[in-house]
């Protein structure tokens, strides 16, 4: 640094010519965002095309023509409404579910130095590398055998399941984190284990539930080959699966409109999420896999 | 309120992890037993042994002569305060002092009775409604003792409840606990490495190093006659002076002085005893009856009420500290130290134990 | 059992065990018992050709599978798939997590931003491709088109190679957040003092990047590379819904051709060898690379 000039620290476009860096980092920050958000409105926009403005060539980027005409026919011709309660039933159901199982699970493995947790650890670690294609055929099985095909418990099961271990492992890092004091002194005034997980431990780790359950609730709304498998009647049908199957119906002439509309509406609580979530999802990615 | 007596209790994680190794010690009624030690002599694992949150390799624990080794801590009838107080974050004050009552299906109305008793002697009436995190570090210490208070438990167990409060606040707050606990009438057993807190609060200290109990006495015995060099040189400060010397004959050699060995001591096999004596004893100048050395000053600290002289004896690489109030003396000077024979302290060389000097009794 | 609750430790395993339970049994059920019964199942033969009666051929899959022209097909074009897809996207999710990892206005809605497609649905997100790529009304033919790059429309999901080119493609746009997330968790992790050291040192930006940067994210690098490789091996909704695994086969990567084998053809214990070899496959990778992200992780804390 040049000692005549101590007070200015980055050196200033008049001095030595155009400053690339913050330009440079604004272009590329851009091309970020575009690259990230370009196909979302695409489908966005094409939702809210007419159909003549749709099959136009060349495309027509600004239209001056709105519509909701493929958001009222989705509901209109299908049971749009029913896939959406679905989809929300099943993965909220699910991922209560799995943090009411997977934190016990996770604070055991955390705190009690059970004979075997390391074992127990890696084989959870290895699981959520488990490509569900690899699952699915034991699972029909299942399914078939306890004629739970058609019944949400079809999907709340495998659900819970799939993001157990990523719950055991974010839970439990939160876990170690906590002061041991807490626990000891909970231990000191009659706290029995199962009353001190409920009543000490839990209550303050409620950012870590949250953090947890957000992603729980991304897998299970995303999840798609059990749904297309499991869910063969249409009432039963998730958003992911209904939307797939919206072009599949028709021979003719494909409904790009509605199919971008089941698109929008699809992603749309997954947005809200990432928007009001976004530093909590990273947070409990990172410590799922990484700290893991 | 009931006698606690731990026996032969021993820990042991792996073969090279023994954070306590043979420990039998007794607590009655009003007494306060402090566990002092360096950190990793092994005082928290005891304490935690002793409320139940560590399970003993082998060794009793009984409180109220039932043997408790196999109950959970929470059905032990103890109450613990913890170094980092370890309040429910999520509970206000209120509750968090009565929750261990409720646990134990207290009457509504005796919890707050019991709660409204503690919260007057501990100065919380006006906090009772708040979370911990809107308190100050002192206010959060009383709640924790007033969770503690509350339960009238057969035992108090404390783990370094001063070391997160600041000077001032800490030195206040030792009295105030004094006084508390000398009115509960219920064994004390206080953890610390800090041996003012041991000194001032306790009727008997464990000086605990490396697992083994040191010593077990009263804070006065423990300062006036140190069972070994380790005990010496822990307690007391500025540290004592502890001095390897050659034997001659019944002298000790301390540079050009010889210091008279005490009657009892056996011949020295290596020919070498451990001399020690503390600061504040040393006394300037050629006293009566005293033996005398000589040597040069070469550091001078000033401690405030008194100055601590460093001193190289004549004729020796040994170095001797003393405590000398109002002193002139500056690096260089000439200085005599006295060394009043009441006040010398003798450790074997071999087994560090205390040596002892007729016709003192032998410290158990 | 009464001796084990007589001590504390005793109650306090007994305990765990019993927390632990539950999650571990729904876990056998849904990961350990279908792979287990594929290894079982692939023993059989049980198809139309069997009515759906399981029969016993001992190895008799596994050879047929030797044979099997469409499954080693199928092999060569995950493999391709994963490769070309992690590679990219390794590259470039480091550099958005670069990006990101500086420090500019507006810098959490741009972090927002870029870990959306990941929370996105991945059936949706391949409708959503699907239409990008239409060869009549998609708009990259439009875009080519206007830029001079094509002279006449393509349809990129009706031609072998570029319809594989194009799944790629949108499987890259999905899941290099999930890289770049990782990777800025590794960058944020490094002291901004070793970079001030290495520059008065008179290092450039690119051998700080050589030098500090990649060897210190070295270990969520292969973390990512794992999990990518995981999910990149078992494709199967971004795929099955893009191109249903054509045209003529061209995208059928191993998962679409094990779910096409048991729920077109019903031929489960073929389908169930399939399972069990790319299982097998699957853990040789993982634990080859498990022993190098040790190996890694030792190295950076020996820095």
């Amino acid at each position: 640094m040049a000692p005549s000039t101590p007070v200015v620290t980055k050196p200033s476009p008049t001095q030595e010519g155009v400053n690339w860096k913050p330009v440079l980092l604004g272009i590329t920050v851009f091309l970020v965002a575009i690259f990230s958000l370009a196909p979302i409105l695409w489908q966005l926009l094409t939702s809210i095309k007419t159909n003549a403005d749709i099959s136009r060539i060349p495309n027509v980027y600004f239209p001056r023509e709105f519509t909701l005409e493929h958001y009222i026919q989705l509901f209109d011709r299908r049971p749009f409404l029913r896939y959406v309660l679905n989809s929300a039933f099943v993965a909220i159901v699910s991922t209560l579910l799995c943090l009411g199982l997977g934190s016990p699970a996770a604070y055991a493995l955390a705190r009690l130095r059970l004979k075997g947790e390391q074992l127990i650890l890696g084989l959870v670690l290895i699981v959520t590398l488990f490509p569900y294609i690899l699952l699915f055929l034991g699972l029909l099985e299942i399914v078939q055998i306890l004629g739970l095909g058609n019944n949400y418990l079809a999907l709340i099961i495998p659900y819970t399941a799939i993001n157990l271990p990523l719950t055991i492992l974010v839970m439990r890092s939160f876990f170690q984190q906590l002061p041991r004091d807490l626990e000891d002194a909970a231990k000191v005034d009659g706290y029995n284990t199962v009353q001190m997980l409920w009543q000490i431990v839990l209550p303050t780790t409620i950012p870590a539930l949250v953090t947890t359950g957000i992603l729980a609730f991304i897998f299970a709304w995303n999840e798609f080959i059990f749904a297309l498998t499991f869910m063969t009647r249409e009432t039963m049908k998730t958003i992911p699966v209904a939307a797939a199957q919206i072009g599949g119906a028709t021979l003719f002439e494909i409904p790009y409109g509605p199919i971008a509309a089941a698109t929008v509406l699809g992603t749309l609580p997954l947005v809200l999420l990432v928007l009001f979530f976004q530093r909590k999802i990273v947070q409990g990615l990172t410590a799922g896999a990484v700290k893991g | 309120m009931a006698k606690l007596e731990v026996t032969h209790l021993n820990k042991t994680y792996s073969p090279k992890i023994v954070p306590v190794k043979d420990l039998s010690l007794a607590v009655e009624d009003g007494e306060f037993l402090t566990l002092l030690g360096p950190s990793g002599c092994g005082k928290s694992t005891t304490l935690r042994l002793i409320a139940g949150l560590e399970q003993p390799t082998r060794g009793e624990v009984l409180i109220g002569s039932k043997n408790v080794t196999h109950r959970s801590a929470g059905d032990r009838n103890i109450a613990m305060v913890f170094q980092s107080y370890a309040l429910y974050p999520h509970m206000t004050v209120f509750e968090n002092i009565a929750s261990g009552l409720k646990l134990r299906k207290t009457p509504v109305g005796e919890i707050q009775q019991r709660v409204a008793e503690a919260s007057r002697v501990l100065d919380l009436d006006g906090l009772m409604q708040r979370k911990p995190s809107k308190l100050s570090g002192g206010q959060r210490q009383r709640v924790a003792l007033g969770r503690a208070l509350v339960r009238k438990p057969d035992v108090f167990l404390l783990d370094e409840p001063l070391s997160n409060l600041d000077a001032l606040l800490r030195e206040q707050v030792r009295a105030e606990l004094k006084q508390l606990f000398q009115s509960q009438n219920t064994p004390v057993v206080y953890v610390t490495h800090d041996q003012t807190e041991a000194m001032t609060l306790s009727t008997k200290v464990a000086v605990l190093y490396k697992g083994d109990l040191q010593q077990l006495d009263s804070p006065q015995r423990i300062y006036s006659h140190p069972a070994n060099q380790f005990v010496a040189g822990f307690i007391g400060s500025p540290q004592m002076n502890l001095l390897t010397l050659p034997c001659e004959n019944s002298h000790a050699l301390l540079g050009e002085a010889r210091v008279p060995l005490p009657q009892v001591t056996e011949p020295q096999p290596a020919g070498q005893i451990v001399l020690g004596i503390r600061p504040e004893h040393l006394q300037v100048g050629k006293q009566p009856d005293c033996t005398a050395v000589r040597g040069q000053v070469f550091l001078i600290e000033n401690l405030g009420m008194s100055d601590l002289v460093s001193m190289h004896v004549q004729n020796s690489e040994l170095t001797l500290r003393a405590l000398i109030a109002n002193t002139t003396l500056k690096a260089g000077d000439e200085l005599v130290l006295s060394l009043p024979p009441q006040q010398l302290h003798w450790f074997d060389i071999e087994t560090r134990s205390r040596i002892p000097v007729q016709p003192e009794t032998v410290a158990h | 059992m009464s001796n084990a609750l007589r001590t504390i430790r005793g109650r306090e395993h007994l305990t765990g065990w019993l927390l632990l339970l539950p999650a571990l049994m729904l876990l056998a059920l849904v990961f350990a018992y279908p792979i287990l019964r594929a290894f079982w199942l692939s023993l059989f033969i049980e198809n139309l050709g069997t009515n759906l009666e399981p029969v016993f051929t001992g190895l008799g899959n596994y050879v047929r599978m030797v044979g099997d022209g469409r499954f080693w097909q199928s092999l060569w074009i995950t493999t391709i798939f994963t490769v070309i897809a992690v590679t990219i996207e390794l590259v470039l999710g480091m550099a958005i997590a670069l990006v990101l990892n500086e420090s500019f206005r507006g810098r959490g809605l741009a972090r927002t931003i870029a870990i959306l497609p990941w929370a996105l649905p991945t059936a949706l997100i391949a409708l959503s491709w699907q239409w990008i790529f239409n060869g009549e009304f998609g708009v990259w033919n439009d875009i080519l088109l206007r830029l001079g790059i094509l002279q006449e429309p393509i349809n990129w999901l009706g031609e072998p190679g570029l319809a594989l080119a194009s799944t790629i493609a949108a499987d890259i746009w999905k899941t290099t957040s999930f890289v770049a997330i990782l990777l800025l968790a590794g960058l944020q992790s490094i002291s901004e003092d070793l970079y001030e050291a290495h520059a008065i040192d008179g290092a450039t930006p690119w051998q700080s990047f050589r030098q500090i940067t990649l060897p210190m994210v070295m270990p969520q690098i292969l973390i990512a590379v794992l999990f990518r490789f995981a999910q990149s091996f078992g494709i199967f909704d971004l795929v099955q819904v893009m191109t249903g695994g054509g045209p003529a086969g061209s995208t059928e990567v191993v998962s679409v051709y094990i779910y096409a084998t048991v729920m077109r053809y019903l031929d489960f214990g073929y389908g169930a060898a399939l399972v069990v070899i790319t299982f097998l496959i699957l853990v040789a990778v993982v634990a080859i690379a498990a022993f190098l992200l040790s190996k890694a992780q030792n190295r950076t804390e020996g820095v």
